[in-house]
């Protein structure tokens, strides 16, 4: 694929085997001209990156070296965004250069496949929008949070360094090959590139993932809604609410988007005000309070009826309130902290980045911390999404950069973000509001004997603060609301109030972030159900072929069903679960969620290979690496294990003989039932994990076949075969980057001098 | 005052498009460019096609 520059100004005459399209201007701009724009240090250029490596050192500097009493959440803003700066501006050209090589000569599926539907040019920045909007939902929101247990310096460099090294560069690769191949899914890729096995386990992995991942998500919000009447009624007003949306965008005003997503938001408010109002009567509390079981079942209830009904009328108009609320959330969340800029009083290590019993979630900083946090540093789902739509909307092949590099970065600032809220709350309420009931015994006064008891250094809680934050967020208690989106809305409720309308505002703003958070999570349920349920349709299909029509209903109901039966379950085993759900659940969903990484790169590092490029392997190869030594070896410790905090099967066992040997409680399970349920939900937890992990490693062994075939061919001469759609010359142009560089300038005034009607439409913001 | 709107008019077009409200628009302008050989769908027909597709085609959100 090498274009190399040819000297002279006319890129017609590139070794690329594309032919432009005749009386159209240069659809790339020429190659040597673009290298010497790059490559040219103006003296204003040079001092602009100095100063933005000079303010990252220092934050840096400060996050990490100096010991105050405080350190200011400012310094994350800057020590992320400088970081991210130089990594896009730097290591994503490396790629950009060495692996991906784009040619804007060559048409993208947006053009050659356009069909004014799916495949669609989309301006760059708008696309951003756009993708930023697919990828990111609750599980920025949430890891960093639970991980601030080991302090925050762990958790602001894995996300940081993580994302520039590992998450960003999956993104921008599978983005960037799944274009090539017209927008082919992961799936696909993963067969054509590492054959029937590897396809197939990568399928099979995916389809439990998902279950895994959908599930977790639910407990999220079965954890944040238990117990809280205003936190029921808001949320539960977003199904209808939604249903009203759908029946007017496809009756009243169809295409009507930004009008009905206005109004929606408007109910939503209301709806946030209202719960205020209606929890605060007797009979609304009473008729809203409910178990977390109850709610449990509601949701997986829910999730079936949401995953049969048709898209206009629940998905599609929820899926533009959630975008809606994304963006102006995330927004308004970056400058209330820099506005507000609230002191950290967290330490960078806390007592518990050496252990491995912490009680929000239990193993030591490596390999948990890494599976913890999973979006916002590495996100192997992001790849179904890179694999999905965003491919079939670029306009122009080096775009991918901005999209694929530059949205992940996008995400990462999101995780950023949530650990500032996170810490900017007292250590001891967040101790109290994520340990599990067993450990703070529900109450204000056992759950500040606990916390006080833990040895936390300048922690002295009193049972007056608990009650008293519980009642400024309008809820009735904060004891053991574990999960991460209580603690964060707690955390934003407490920037926000200082940025607009002070405590008074504190409650609507903590149902605010549960409100959206959930409006994420319920979207990415009710979507993962859909998604899993096909997969499951086509899966069955190769044995049944009737399961392969996807409008036959029996066929759709019963395989939702069963999806939603297999999320349902773990979501119960979740709820119910003696140990808190979410410190012995928490660890799956980012082992899931990384060995989908590894998967996405291992397929990647085949693909690359395959196109011969040996010398710049380790860029895909070391984010492979990593994400497969972090979740094999978290997998092997929760598989192996000997500690019963760590290890399921041992915890199994623990439990096994303490029931064997006629105990009527055994650690934090009370009744002789909760045993039981301990001795279950381990053993489908370490089975779980056991067949994540052999999965994986099939997908991982095989793509290192494909790779270590492709150098022996690429050695002994013989080519590689080669999935990409065959090259087209492009009719269009468009800048790469956010900003057009002189040159893109130059050449777009040239296209804007053509007649319209030689031109392809623009799809520059209309 | 002018930039001002325009500043709103111009947030406001970026925020519709990463919504997809523009999506009807984006297809007229692909039917007049490709050639067509037959009238376009209506605004109503087009978005209920639209919604129909993403009911036998699902996509994931991302968590």
């Amino acid at each position: 694929m090498g274009t190399m520059p040819d000297g002279g100004p006319n890129t017609a005459r590139v070794d690329d085997g594309i032919t432009p399209v005749p009386g159209l201007p240069a659809t790339a701009v020429d190659e040597s001209v673009r290298e010497a724009e790059e490559r040219k240090w103006t003296p204003a250029k040079i001092a602009l990156w100095a100063a933005i490596a000079l303010l990252g050192g220092v934050a840096w500097f400060m996050l990490a070296i100096v010991r105050g009493e405080t350190v200011n959440a400012i310094w994350f803003v800057f020590a992320s965004v400088c970081t991210y700066l130089i990594g896009y501006r730097f290591y994503s050209k490396v790629i950009e250069r060495y692996i991906t090589k784009p040619n804007d000569r060559r048409a993208t599926p947006a053009e050659y496949k356009a069909d004014g539907k799916d495949y669609v040019r989309t301006d760059r920045n708008v696309l951003f929008g756009h993708h930023f909007a697919a990828i990111a939902g609750a599980g920025p929101l949430v890891g960093p949070v639970i991980a601030a247990q080991m302090g925050y310096l762990p958790g602001t460099i894995w996300i940081i360094i993580g994302v520039v090294l590992a998450g960003a560069v999956q993104d921008y690769l599978v983005l960037f090959f799944s274009m090539r191949r017209g927008g082919r899914s992961l799936g696909q890729m993963a067969r054509e590139e590492l054959g029937v096995i590897g396809g197939t386990a990568a399928l099979i992995a995916t389809l439990l993932i998902m279950v895994i991942i959908v599930a977790i998500l639910a407990l999220v919000v079965v954890n944040a809604l238990g117990e809280s009447p205003w936190g029921v009624f808001s949320v539960g007003m977003t199904i209808p609410i939604a249903l009203f949306m759908g029946v007017y965008l496809r009756y009243l005003r169809p295409g009507k988007v930004m009008e009905v997503s206005l109004i929606g938001f408007v109910l939503l408010m209301a709806a946030i005000i209202g719960g205020g109002a209606v929890a605060g009567t007797e009979w609304g509390a009473a008729f809203f309070h409910l178990d977390k079981v109850t709610i449990a079942w509601g949701l997986i209830i829910y999730g079936f009826i949401a995953a049969i009904l048709p898209v206009w009328l629940l998905l599609a108009p929820r899926d533009y309130l959630s975008t809606f609320m994304k963006i102006g959330v995330i927004v308004m969340l970056a400058l209330a902290i820099i506005v507000v800029r609230p002191e950290i009083t967290v330490p960078a290590f806390s007592e518990f980045a050496s252990r491995d019993n912490g009680p929000v979630f239990s193993g030591a900083v490596f390999p948990f911390l890494f599976v913890t946090i999973a979006c916002g540093a590495l996100s192997g789902f992001h790849a179904l999404i890179s694999s999905g739509t965003t491919p079939k909307l670029i306009e122009k092949e080096r775009q991918t950069r901005l999209i694929g590099y530059g949205g992940m970065l996008m995400e990462s600032f999101v995780a950023i973000m949530a650990l500032v809220a996170a810490i900017s709350i007292d250590r001891g309420i967040y101790f109290a509001m994520n340990a599990p009931t067993a450990l703070t015994g529900g109450t204000v006064e056992t759950a500040a004997q606990w916390v006080n008891s833990l040895g936390l250094a300048g922690v002295n809680i009193t049972p007056d603060v608990l009650a008293q934050t519980a009642k400024d967020v309008g809820e009735q208690s904060i004891i053991s609301r574990s999960g991460g989106a209580p603690t964060l809305a707690v955390g934003l409720a407490h920037i926000m109030q200082q940025f607009i309308g002070g405590t008074a505002m504190m409650a609507f703003w903590y149902h605010f972030a549960i409100m959206f958070e959930a409006l994420f999570i319920l979207t990415a349920v009710d979507a993962g159900t859909r998604v899993a349920r096909f997969m499951l349709q086509d899966s069955i299909g190769n044995f049944v072929p009737k399961f392969k029509d996807h409008s036959w209903r029996p066929g759709a109901w019963l395989a939702t069903a069963v999806m939603v039966a297999a999320w349902g379950l773990v979501l119960l085993m979740g709820v119910t679960d003696p140990l808190g759900g979410i410190n012995t659940l928490f660890p799956l969903f980012g082992i899931a969620n990384q060995l989908l990484a590894a998967i996405a790169l291992s397929v990647v590092l085949a693909i690359v290979a395959k196109r011969g490029t040996f010398k710049y392997l380790w860029i895909v190869a070391l984010p492979l690496a990593f994400a497969a030594v972090v979740t094999i070896t978290a997998s092997f410790y929760k598989i192996f294990s000997p500690v019963p905090a760590v290890g399921y099967f041992a915890n199994n066992a623990a439990f096994a003989k303490a029931l064997a040997d006629g105990k009527t409680s055994f650690g934090t399970a009370k009744t002789q039932a909760a045993m039981e349920a301990v001795v279950r939900n381990t053993m489908i937890q370490g089975w779980l994990s056991i067949i994540f992990v052999v999965l994986s490693i099939i997908v991982i062994i095989t793509a290192l076949i494909a790779t270590a075939k492709a150098f022996r061919n690429a050695s002994a001469g013989i080519a590689n075969v080669e999935y990409e759609d065959p090259a087209q010359p492009s009719r269009v142009f468009a800048p790469a980057g956010l900003f057009p560089t002189a040159a893109e300038r130059e050449l777009d005034a040239k296209w804007k001098k053509l007649p319209a009607d030689q031109r392809l439409e623009h799809s520059a913001r209309h | 005052m002018n930039a001002l709107v325009a500043g709103f008019r111009g947030f406001a077009e970026y925020f519709s498009g990463v919504l997809g409200a523009d999506a009807y628009k984006k297809y007229l302008e692909h039917h007049e460019a490709s050639g067509h050989d037959g009238p376009p769908m209506c605004e109503r027909d087009f978005w209920r096609d639209h919604t129909d597709r993403q009911d036998s085609n699902p996509q994931g959100r991302c968590c």
